[in-house]
């Protein structure tokens, strides 16, 4: 809470205010929105709550995952496996389904930082345990295996909210809790100590270790609090669509949207996956928009524009949009000597906090 | 049981992993002096794959004539990758250059998919089922073709490095980076070569490869990975990890094919990579870094 109080007080009063002001606006949204717009605002909410989960590791603690799928996939089955199969509320189901994750996060993460796996070698590892945990559903016939897992849904118009049975007004509110709670969670971690111990991680492991962090330690904390946010946006996922395949809840593609998001608006910053979710999905519902007008029907369109954005960015703005742009809104907090680290960091490639 | 049925197996998951030991080379190669994890490798073996199989479709020509015009292709294509894309990222975090890469594999894959459509296609040559009979067992003419090929461009490149100038001069590269910009080798040219013989093996494995299995073009991060998990069982950056590696994981999806599913054998694979990453990391061939 402190952390929460003093991050509030140093940053400027534009920034508060527009936050504020963003809040309110989101609040308020579904009186005017139609369908379309809320669906979109949905996907927009969660895509920012699992991006922010992943910056935690990488833009925090410096851990690159590109199997972030895994989490989302074992939320999502844990949740939806309990209700289906024993009644029991996705309430509850969440709180499984987060010790799952942090589980399985405990594991990979045990087994890379023993033997200090990092970088390329440990998003391999990311990757193969995903891979791995995909083909295995493709077999678990608990689960429905390869042909999916379905969801009871209720009759038409009903909303119930202690088993998440609801149409997509719920479902939005649902998708505006995750994204204040991994907001909240990112800045209480940007001021709080393990905060400060993942960023001297990030940029300097030797000589965080010689400081006294105890780093295997603080590599775990970071993976295991990740996974255990990305296991409800598995939960989201699941009594949002109803349907469950290992093929597309696991799958390699989800893992680069995730890692997506915070790149492009900003990685290792607060707002940057807010604003990375947002560009990404107006990009690609655009596009798809676009190609449905001019009456395209291909397949990997999406995917190649994603590619192009990927390239571009890590090419011209390696530190994602909200960096600059927050320089340009005058939104940077005002620290002693901020504005000097924020040019050194910039100068050196490192990634600013903002 | 029969013995001889298995012995059929693994000789034949022998054979194709000498195959995906080529491929694999590729990688290894390139990471061993460029210290760049090509991300997009199963890709450009799919449009290898692709490139053999519209040809072959177009002129009927068979595979192994196409061997060397699709091998200057990939090498060409990588040699301009490298110069072009990746080498202003040399410097920068690991990560970046993965993210690079990783926007070239979801281009390439895609470009596949909008330009050949999701259907799989395949090489049917007319030697296809002809089989070599040795005693009481059957080997396929065609794996063993491509397994001598594989084999013979593994062996030209190790006499690249071992006895070419150019060679020379890329292995002091991947050495001592440094010294090898004090005495005057052109870096950046280099680096360009390698990437592009590393593409001309993968080019060479996808010719080999279009002719045993079929190709579509989501195939491609599928190849990716397994090319990681050859190289990594195998020793990042150790060349004839790579070919061992290769022999291992074909070995083992052929027997897993039979002994568990054939839609569960990479499962297989990823496991062994997880048990190699968590007991040997530097890999069975490699040396710890």
């Amino acid at each position: 809470m402190k952390q929460l109080v003093g991050l509030w007080r140093e940053s400027p009063a534009r920034s508060r205010g527009g936050l504020l002001v963003l809040l309110v606006l989101l609040a308020f949204l579904p009186l005017v929105a139609d369908r379309t717009l809320l669906t979109t605002m949905i996907i927009i909410l969660s895509l920012a709550y699992v991006g922010q989960a992943w910056n935690i590791m990488m833009g925090f603690a410096g851990q690159l995952s590109l199997g972030h799928a895994l989490y989302v996939g074992l939320g999502a089955y844990t949740a939806a496996a309990l209700f289906q199969h024993f009644a029991i509320s996705p309430w509850i189901g969440m709180l499984v389904a987060v010790a799952v994750c942090v589980a399985a996060a405990s594991i990979i993460g045990w087994l890379a930082f023993r033997f200090g796996i990092s970088g390329t070698y440990f998003a391999l590892l990311t990757i193969a345990f995903a891979e791995f945990t995909r083909i295995g559903f493709d077999h678990f016939a608990w689960v429905g295996g390869s042909a999916g897992f379905f969801i009871r849904v209720s009759a038409g118009g009903t909303r119930d909210w202690a088993n998440l049975r609801g149409g997509p007004l719920m479902f939005y509110y649902l998708a505006l809790a995750l994204a204040v709670l991994a907001f909240l969670v990112s800045a209480w971690l940007l001021r709080g100590r393990a905060g400060y111990y993942f960023r001297a991680i990030r940029d300097n492991e030797d000589a965080a270790r010689a400081a006294g962090v105890d780093t295997f330690r603080y590599k775990l904390y970071a993976i295991q609090i990740s996974a255990g946010l990305t296991a409800l946006a598995g939960v989201f996922y699941a009594f949002y669509y109803s349907n469950l395949f290992p093929e597309q809840i696991f799958n390699i593609s989800r893992s680069i949207e995730i890692v997506l998001v915070p790149i492009i608006g900003g990685i290792g910053t607060l707002f940057g996956p807010v604003l990375g979710a947002a560009i990404l999905t107006v990009l690609s519902e655009a596009l798809n928009y676009t190609l449905a007008a001019i009456g395209v029907d291909v397949p990997g369109v999406k995917l190649v524009l994603y590619g192009v954005v990927l390239g571009a960015t890590i090419m011209f703005m390696p530190h994602g949009v909200w960096p600059g742009l927050a320089r340009r809104l005058g939104f940077e907090r005002r620290r002693p000597g901020a504005a000097a680290a924020a040019e050194d960091a910039a100068s050196d490639g490192r990634t600013p906090d903002a | 049981m029969p013995v001889e049925a298995i012995v059929n197996i693994v000789i034949s998951g022998l054979l194709t992993g000498l195959v995906y030991g080529l491929m694999a080379l590729g990688l290894s190669v390139i990471y061993g002096v460029i210290r760049i994890v090509n991300f997009a490798h199963g890709e450009m073996m799919t449009m290898a794959m692709y490139a053999t199989v519209m040809l072959f479709a177009a002129w009927g020509i068979d595979p192994l004539w196409l061997l060397a015009p699709v091998v200057l292709a990939s090498f060409a294509f990588g040699y301009a990758l490298q110069r072009v894309l990746i080498n202003p990222f040399i410097d920068r975090p690991e990560h970046a250059q993965f993210m690079l890469l990783l926007a070239v594999a979801l281009v390439l894959v895609n470009g596949l998919l909008i330009a050949f459509g999701p259907d799989a296609r395949t090489v049917q040559v007319d030697y296809a089922l002809d089989s070599f009979a040795l005693g009481p067992l059957l080997v396929d003419k065609v794996r063993v073709i491509c397994a001598v090929v594989a084999l013979a461009v593994c062996s030209a490149l190790f006499a690249v490095f071992r006895f070419t100038r150019f060679g020379k001069a890329i292995r002091a590269c991947a050495d001592n980076l440094l010294g090898a910009k004090v005495v005057g080798l052109d870096v950046p040219h280099l680096y360009a070569l390698t990437f592009g013989l590393g593409s001309a093996c993968v080019g060479a494995a996808g010719v080999l490869l279009a002719m045993l299995v079929d190709v579509t073009p989501n195939s491609g991060p599928g190849y990716t990975l397994l090319a990681f998990v050859i190289v990594i069982i195998g020793g990042l950056g150790s060349m004839v990890g790579a070919l061992a590696g290769g022999i291992l994981i074909g070995v083992s999806e052929a027997v897993a094919g039979l002994i568990i599913t054939p839609s569960a054998k990479s499962m297989l694979s990823f496991g062994l990579l997880i048990a190699v990453l968590a007991f040997r990391p530097q890999g069975l061939l490699g040396r710890r870094p």
